[in-house]
Formats: structure tokens, C-alpha cells, sequence
């Protein structure tokens, strides 16, 4: 679980360009959305060239005829039928476009319920939960911020929000959808190429919305089962005694309240489900790459990283915050 | 009732009357009638369009820099990843400030003072139909444009976009004032908005020279007046978005609160039903700018002037049925939103056929390449890049991929900046000499026109691939290595150019308003009737009603214009005219100079600045309001000989 991670967190934060672009389709829905944006670049373009061609003629005619005494008005049957031909270029233009972007509005509407992934994306003040509902309730789980999808799959998203306005965006794969509190959206998605993308919250939503990243890893079926498996566990028992005072740590300063790890006292809502943190590709929703030197940033100074982010400065001694720390990465 | 008018006094170059004169006692008695008292007094309690216009001019171009500030700052935060020159908060605040201010305190405002200038001079009238209302119009906005301002200066300045969608900005989500002084500033904003679209609306209506048939009415006064009809109906709906929510936080209302069986999606439509439109309020007198500096300078009318006025006429209303594209993303059912899709490229329709006849009016004129005509170059060059991206959000699900990326921030900064500073900063070269009777500096005005042009390509076109390469709006800072750095970089260059533009502009106007050559009349050798009079005109406009037998009256009549007398000179009057076939009806009385506009302005502040801290205000503030539209309204006696003949 590690390498994968840790390569996503290479890729998302460390220079590679093309991950978060509806111009490179990794999905179905991205790729007949970028039909429509070939076709409209095509046919506007053309419009452009027309228009930038006719204004350097009008003024290229004239170059010697500045000025004078005011002509009347005049009636041109020749400017007429240029005008009439013109704009029925513009209708057939528009007909096309409307027509194309039409139809695939319904292929983005039509649904493939029947075997679909079902996840629940609940946004909040600045990150992302995110639910798996797959068969009986003891088979659901909860991460946050990073979305595994099995290639090939549609996965059903139902996207609301805990408090404001957001919007869930990762261009590769499909156009955004907002989630708005008190309604319910269901955004589809076909992933069909295996790959890590990023997504980020194209809301404004207050303080931190540069800071609403989520991470998506589509890969193979075998992988995603495992990963499943995997998280359906609950968190590793610590292993070395720092790990352990680092366990007690949590417990006792306040970070149960508002974190849930499965498996332990901690049961909190208000925040990210920590069980497997150190096995998501970053923190603080995509704020940094996942490290244990970010970790330990991000517990001693969270409103330095992250101003206005719901994570409170908590207190710690050095010892306390490493041996934190050291409970944390554990938790794979 | 016409009558061949007196002999020139000298030889004019085209049908000028500002030299045809009444008898001198007359003109004397003219002058004292329509002359403000002097000082400051004067200016508080002047009704003259003119004046008012100038301060508007004035203010609204003084927030533009402000605004134009902003952006400025927001670009060096943005021409590195991680920057930490601005933080967060104070980020989002100048976001906020900048959408805002350019929106309500500039756009919409500075194409009003246009039209409150220049509206009267050209349908022929004395004034406005409502001087006092025009002037209580400007001190309403001005204390809203305060009221803003110094909100930010002492950091309780509104941090929730120009749009402050619910819930972020209701109770729960910002408390303290900063949203109530942002919905406090719309209505401000919009009361004096609201004011001058009635006073142009029935201006144009009932005011125009005899003669002056609907027919005849110029390319300019017609994008006025669809703006000013369109102004009605749209900003009522923005009123009460805002109005809404200030009751939510206020008195505890739930119109925004699905818990309690309200809804965010219902702020959305009132805020969008207005939004749109807006855009078409302010582009509209744009393309009035553009007919009439097109005519002027190819020497000929623009081609097509009856499907010029169809195409805006159906702008306007095409502008009301495609609010929902800005809402693509919110889950709304597809069908529908597939009619706004159509209503929303459908406009692109009218948009064309104008474009058609402004560069099929350059094909056949004689074009004179004065610095107005390269801002109308300009403009064609831009503003249509920005039409086509516009048929590009109009998709729906080309939009859920581009809504709330920086391709929109570029597709509106080319629609608004293309389509209508583009325009308004040729129009200020145009009418500058009528403003103030001197002329602008070519010179200078063609480095500010170059310098913009490249600016403004520099800053916003790098915008539509930083949309494409997943950038969204609204983001204080972004992470490095998603390949955005070099595009920010570029538009953060073209920023400063922008600036450096705008900064040549204002010396432009500074120097020249000492030592611009003086205009003259008609320094272009304009059509309309502006032209006929002095630059800038007496507080009475004319000496004598011109009267119109056509569209381009002073290219019509070379020598002399035809024009009638009858009005008083002793008392302020206009003439009433048929709202189609401008047929004089009668000689109405105009108001004198005023201070109870000014009077109910502040009142109508306490009002709206009490309602930010408390909704008693609503019932003590209505008693100063009472006392001040009682003295307003007061019924005049009529004064000793000033009976009506």
C-alpha cells in the first residue's frame, strides 16, 4: 500500500502537469465532453478567422480614403445579402453546436445503474468525505480526501454537502457537480484508463478553497478489491512503544473528539476518519504530500499551514508531538 | 410653430446653433434661469444633468482604479505557487472588493453617467424629465460606494465573492457585518440605479425635439433606452436576493435554509435572474459607444440601422431567459437546461448581425484612424473572442467542465473589458471635448490604446489555458508542478501593463483639461445633435428646441439647423413630446436647484447603514425619511408672472 501512495503523492505535488485537465480524458464522460470541445473550437475558430478577415479587408480597402465630407445613408441590396447569408451562417453554426452538445447531455444523463460503485462524497469546510456503501452496512467504509475507482467501472456518486456550497471537480474524468446542502446530487463515472488524478473544489466555500483537493486513483479491479479488503480493516495495533505513547497522546489531547480511528476510543465525526492516514497520498486535503515531516508540521501548526482550517493548535510537547507522529504513519 | 431660424453671427462648419443667438436680453435671461447658485451650495443643490454626469464620470472611474488595484494585487499573489504576499482572508476580500466594485460601482454606474450627460443633449431636450431624482441618484450611490470602501479600510469589508451565495454568506457561515454590508451596498447601489434607468426610460420617452420620430432616434439613445428598461426589470430581482438574505441574518427569517423549508438554489435564481442581464446592461451601452464613434469617424450612418435596433431590442430580450447557464452545475434537470443553452447561444445571433454592420459600415465609409476608431478595432478584435467563448459555456456539459475555472474569469473579462471599457475609453476620447470643450491628447491616447490592447491580450488569453489545465476560480494560491506558473506569469505582466494604460489615460485627462486644444462645437464633425451645441454645453443645453428631420440631423443640414422657440426664458422649462412620433405637447415646468435630494440621500442612508446593526432602524429611521420627502414634495406655489402662457 505504501509504493502506490507514495507514487501518487509524486505525481500529484512534485511536477506533473496533466493530472487535472479535462483536455486529457481518462473517463467516459470527460472524453464526449471533449468532443464537444473540439467541435466548438472548430466551428468558433472558423467564425473568428470570417469575422478577423472581413475587418482587415474593410480597413485594407479604405487605406487611402480617409476622410471627407459625410456620405448618406445608403441602401446596398449587395450589403443585405451579406447580412442574410451571414446570419444564417451563425443559425447553422448554433444548430450544430446546440444539436451536439444536446445529445451528449443525454449520454452524460443516461445511467448504468445496474452494477455501479456506490460512494457518497460529503463535503465540508476544507475536505472531503468520502463513504463507500457497497453491499451490507458492515461492508461500508469511510476515508477522506482520496477516492479509489476500478477502472472500466461506473461508480455513482452522491455528493451533498455539511455546511456551504461546493463543488466536485476532477476534470480527467467527468464535469463538476456542486453539492449543495439540503439537495442531493449524483454525479456518474467511468474511469477508463488507469491513472491518479486530482479533483479540487470548484465552489467557493470561504477561507481554505485553494486548499479542497482529492486525490483519485483509478486502477485494476484485483487492486482496488485489495485495497478494499484493506480498509475495511480496522487501524493496526502500534507497534513500537513511541508509537503507543503516541496512541495514548491522541486519546487523551482532544483528537478523538473530533477524529474517528476504527478500532479505538476515538470515534469523532467532525473531521477526517484518520484509520488508514498514512496510506492516502497526502494530507490535509492535498495540502501537502504525505511525510512524517508534514505530519508533524501539520499537528504542531495547523493554522500556520492551513489558515482558518477547522484543526485547532493542540499543545504538545516535542516528545508528544513525534511520538504522535509515530502512531500516525503507523496507521497504514 | 418652426420658424427659419436667425442668421449665423459667423459662418459655422455644420449645423451648429450655438452661434444663432436670441435677443440679448433674452439670452441673458436664459442664462440667469438655468444658473446653479455658486460654490459648494451649488453643488449640493444642482439639478443639472451635465454637472451630476461629471461627478458620476468622476466617482465611478475613481473605483475603477481602486478596483483595478485589486487586481493588480491579486496578480502578484497569483504570479508565483505558494505565494504569501496576500493571506487568504485579505485574498478573498479583494476578490470580493474587485467583483463588486467593478460591477456596482463602475460598470453600471459610469454607462448611466454616459447617458445622463449625453441622452438630453442628443434627443434635443433642456434636462432630464426628473433633474432632482437624478441628483439623489448620485448621492445614493456615492454613500453606497462609501459605505463599502470604508467596510474594508476598517476590515469589516464583505470576503464572500460578489455573488455571496448562501448559506457562506448567511448567519451561520459570516457572522459579524461583512455580508450585511455587502447586501447593503446592493441596495444603495441598485435604488440609484433603479432611479436613472426611470429618468432616462421617461427622458427618451417624452422629451425628444419635434421631429425626432422613433424612427429617427439615433443608434445610441436606442441602446440606451433598452438598457434602462432592462435595468428596470432586472434589478429588482438582485434587491431582493439580497434583501432576503439581510432578513435571514437580520431577523432570523429561513428563506435560505432547507432545514426550516427554505432554499440555497432559490438565491441562486433571483441573484442569476438579475446577474445576467446585468452583463447585457452594461455591454449594451457599450455597442452605443461603438454606432456612434463608427459613424462619426467612416464619415457615413452605420449600415443597417433597422436591424441594428432589432438585434438590441432582441438582446434584451433573449438577455432575461438564460440566467440558469450560470447554474449548470447545481443539479437542475437536463431538459430544461437545455432551453438555456439555446437561449444562450441564440444570442450570439443579434450579437453577429451588429458585428456584420459595424465592419460593413468601415467597408463602405471613409474611415478617419482617430484614436475612438482603433477602441472600436479593438474592441471587434476582442469582444468577439469572448462572444465565442461565450457559445462555449452555453453548453451544458462542455460548461460543467470550464463553470468556475479561469476560462470563464477570461471569457468575461473579454466580454466586459472587450466589449464594454474597450468602448467606454473611446468614448471618452470621443466626448471628452463635449464634456469639458477640449480635446484629449491623440498622442497620448493612442500609447494608452496600444499599451491596453497588448495589456489586456497579455493578461486574460493565458486565462482560457489555465481553465483548460484545471485552474479554478477564487483560489488565493495553487500548488506548483500542475504546469500553471508560466501562464499566471504572462498575466501577471499584462496586469501591468494594464495599469501603466489606465495611469497614461488619467494624465492624459489631467494635462489636457488644462492645455487640450479647445473643441469647438463639433470637433469630429459628429451627426447628432450633442454636436450643436457648445462644448461643454450651457446649463440649458440649447438657446433654441432643434428640430429633426432625420437620423443624422448635422449632416443633414450642413448650414443652418432648422430649430423652434416658444419655451420661457424667464422660468425653467422643457417641452413634452408624443413617445413615438415626438410630437410637442406641452411646456412643462422643470425644478429648480434643490437640497432636499440631498437631504433625502443622507436620510435613505441612515436607514440602510441602521439596518446593518439593527431592524429598529426600519421604524426610527422612516421618521427623518417622513420629514425630508415631505419638504421634497411640498406643493409649490405658483410663482408672481410665472403663469403659464
Amino acid at each position: 500500500m505504501r509504493r502506490p501512495a507514495s507514487a501518487a503523492a509524486a505525481l500529484l505535488l512534485c511536477g506533473c502537469t496533466g493530472v487535472q485537465t479535462p483536455l486529457d480524458p481518462a473517463g467516459e464522460q470527460a472524453a464526449s465532453i471533449h468532443t464537444i470541445w473540439t467541435l466548438m473550437l472548430w466551428v468558433c475558430g472558423f467564425f473568428y478567422v470570417l469575422v478577423i478577415a472581413g475587418l482587415v479587408w474593410a480597413i485594407w480597402r479604405n487605406r487611402r480614403v480617409a476622410g471627407g465630407a459625410p456620405q448618406a445613408s445608403t441602401h446596398d441590396p449587395g450589403m443585405e445579402r451579406g447580412l442574410a447569408i451571414w446570419s444564417a451562417m451563425i443559425f447553422v453554426g448554433l444548430t450544430v453546436l446546440a444539436t451536439w452538445s444536446f445529445f451528449v447531455d443525454r449520454s452524460l444523463a443516461s445511467t448504468h445503474e445496474q452494477n455501479a460503485l456506490h460512494l457518497r462524497v460529503t463535503g465540508y469546510q476544507w475536505w472531503w468525505k468520502v463513504e463507500y456503501q457497497e453491499g451490507p452496512h458492515p461492508w461500508w467504509f469511510e476515508t477522506a480526501n482520496e477516492i479509489h475507482l476500478p477502472v472500466g467501472k461506473t461508480a455513482r456518486i452522491e455528493l451533498e454537502s455539511g455546511d456551504v456550497i461546493h463543488s466536485f471537480w476532477v476534470p480527467n474524468l467527468s464535469g463538476k457537480m456542486d453539492l449543495i446542502p439540503g439537495r442531493h446530487n449524483v454525479l456518474d463515472v467511468t474511469p477508463t484508463r488507469v491513472g491518479v488524478y486530482r479533483g479540487q473544489c470548484a465552489e467557493f466555500c470561504g477561507f481554505q478553497h485553494a486548499h479542497m483537493a482529492l486525490t483519485v486513483i483509478v486502477e485494476p479491479q484485483a487492486r482496488f478489491d485489495a485495497w478494499r479488503l484493506h480498509q475495511l480493516q480496522p487501524a493496526s495495533t502500534p507497534a513500537t512503544p513511541d508509537a503507543q505513547f503516541g496512541q495514548q497522546v491522541f486519546q487523551s489531547r482532544a483528537c478523538g473528539m473530533c477524529h474517528t480511528i476504527a478500532g479505538t476510543d476515538a470515534g469523532g465525526r467532525m473531521a477526517p476518519n484518520l484509520t488508514h492516514i498514512a496510506s492516502r497520498p497526502t494530507i490535509a486535503a492535498g495540502t501537502m504530500p504525505m511525510s512524517k515531516g508534514a505530519l508533524a508540521g501539520w499537528i504542531s501548526d495547523p493554522q500556520g499551514i492551513k489558515p482558518g482550517s477547522k484543526m485547532p493548535d493542540v499543545p504538545l510537547t516535542t516528545t508528544e508531538s513525534s511520538a504522535v507522529v509515530a502512531y500516525l504513519s503507523s496507521l497504514q | 410653430m418652426t420658424r427659419p431660424p436667425r442668421k449665423p453671427r459667423k459662418p459655422v462648419a455644420s449645423g451648429a446653433i450655438s452661434d444663432r443667438v436670441l435677443e440679448p436680453a433674452a439670452e441673458a435671461e436664459l442664462e440667469l434661469t438655468w444658473k446653479d447658485p455658486p460654490g459648494f451650495w451649488g453643488w449640493l443643490v444642482t439639478t443639472d444633468h451635465k454637472r451630476i454626469a461629471r461627478r458620476y464620470l468622476v466617482t465611478a472611474f475613481l473605483f475603477f482604479g481602486l478596483a483595478g488595484l485589486g487586481a493588480v494585487a491579486m496578480r502578484l499573489q497569483l504570479s508565483k505557487p505558494e505565494n504569501t504576499l496576500l493571506s487568504a482572508a485579505r485574498y478573498n476580500e479583494i476578490f470580493t472588493m474587485h467583483g463588486t466594485t467593478m460591477m456596482f460601482l463602475f460598470a453600471v454606474p459610469i454607462m448611466e453617467a454616459v447617458a445622463v450627460f449625453l441622452v438630453p443633449l442628443m434627443i434635443g431636450a433642456r434636462a432630464l424629465a426628473f433633474p432632482r431624482l437624478n441628483a439623489f441618484s448620485y448621492f445614493v450611490y456615492l454613500a453606497g460606494a462609501l459605505t463599502l470602501w470604508i467596510g474594508f479600510i476598517l476590515n469589516i469589508g464583505p470576503d464572500v465573492g460578489w455573488f455571496a451565495y448562501t448559506p457562506l454568506s448567511g448567519p451561520e457561515y459570516s457572522p459579524g457585518h461583512r455580508s450585511d454590508i455587502w447586501a447593503q451596498m446592493i441596495t444603495f447601489t441598485e435604488i440609484a440605479a433603479l432611479a436613472v434607468a426611470v429618468n432616462l426610460t421617461t427622458t427618451i420617452f417624452k422629451m425628444r425635439s419635434p421631429g425626432m420620430t422613433l424612427s429617427r432616434v439615433p443608434l445610441f439613445v436606442w441602446a440606451m433606452l433598452i438598457t434602462s428598461i432592462m435595468t428596470i426589470l432586472a434589478l429588482p430581482a438582485v434587491m431582493l436576493a439580497s434583501s432576503l438574505l439581510m432578513s435571514d441574518r437580520l431577523l432570523a427569517t429561513q428563506f435560505y435554509n432547507p432545514a426550516e423549508g427554505g432554499d440555497h438554489i432559490l438565491y441562486q435564481h433571483l441573484f442569476w435572474f438579475f446577474g445576467h442581464p446585468e452583463v447585457y446592461i452594461i455591454f449594451l451601452p457599450g455597442l452605443a459607444f461603438v454606432s456612434s464613434i463608427t459613424a462619426t469617424f467612416s464619415r457615413r450612418p452605420v449600415m443597417g440601422h433597422i436591424p441594428m435596433v432589432l438585434s438590441q431590442i432582441a438582446i434584451g430580450f433573449l438577455a432575461f431567459g438564460l440566467w440558469v447557464h450560470h447554474m449548470f452545475a447545481t443539479g437542475l434537470p437536463h431538459l430544461g437546461d437545455s432551453f438555456y443553452t439555446a437561449a444562450s447561444m441564440a444570442i450570439a445571433l443579434p450579437s453577429g448581425v451588429q458585428i456584420f454592420c459595424w465592419i460593413a459600415t468601415l467597408w463602405a465609409g471613409k474611415p478617419v484612424w482617430k484614436t475612438p476608431l482603433l477602441w472600436v478595432v479593438g474592441f471587434i478584435v476582442t469582444f468577439v473572442i469572448g462572444g465565442l467563448t461565450g457559445v462555449m459555456v452555453a453548453s451544458v456539459p462542455l460548461d460543467l467542465q470550464l463553470h468556475d475555472t479561469y476560462f470563464v474569469v477570461a471569457h468575461f473579462h473579454y466580454v466586459l473589458i472587450g466589449g464594454a471599457v474597450f468602448p467606454l475609453f473611446g468614448a471618452f476620447q470621443y466626448w471628452f471635448p463635449k464634456f469639458t470643450g477640449r480635446l484629449l491628447s491623440e498622442t497620448a491616447g493612442k500609447w494608452q490604446f496600444w499599451l491596453f490592447f497588448i495589456g489586456f491580450q497579455l493578461t486574460f488569453f493565458p486565462m482560457h489555458i489555465l481553465g483548460l489545465l484545471g485552474m479554478p476560480r477564487r483560489v488565493y494560491t495553487y500548488p506548483s508542478g500542475l504546469g500553471w506558473e508560466p501562464y499566471n506569469q504572462i498575466a501577471t505582466l499584462g496586469g501591468v501593463m494594464l495599469f501603466t494604460s489606465v495611469l497614461i489615460f488619467v494624465i492624459n485627462v489631467l494635462v489636457s483639461l488644462r492645455r487640450g486644444a479647445l473643441a469647438g462645437d463639433n470637433p469630429w464633425d459628429g451627426p447628432t445633435l450633442e454636436w450643436a451645441t457648445t462644448s461643454p454645453p450651457p446649463p440649458y443645453n440649447f438657446m433654441l428646441t432643434p428640430v429633426v428631420d432625420s437620423r443624422e440631423p448635422l449632416w443633414e443640414h450642413r448650414e443652418e439647423l432648422p430649430v423652434m422657440e416658444g419655451l420661457s426664458t424667464a422660468k425653467r422649462e422643457v417641452l413634452t413630446s408624443s413617445p413615438s412620433e415626438a410630437e410637442p405637447i406641452s411646456r412643462q415646468a422643470s425644478p429648480e436647484p434643490s437640497i432636499w435630494p440631498f437631504l433625502s440621500a443622507i436620510a435613505t442612508t441612515i436607514v440602510l447603514l441602521g439596518t446593518i446593526f439593527s431592524e429598529w432602524a426600519l421604524v426610527w429611521g422612516a421618521l427623518p425619511l417622513g420629514v425630508v420627502l415631505t419638504g421634497w414634495f411640498w406643493p409649490k406655489r405658483p410663482r408672481a408672472g410665472g403663469e403659464a402662457q
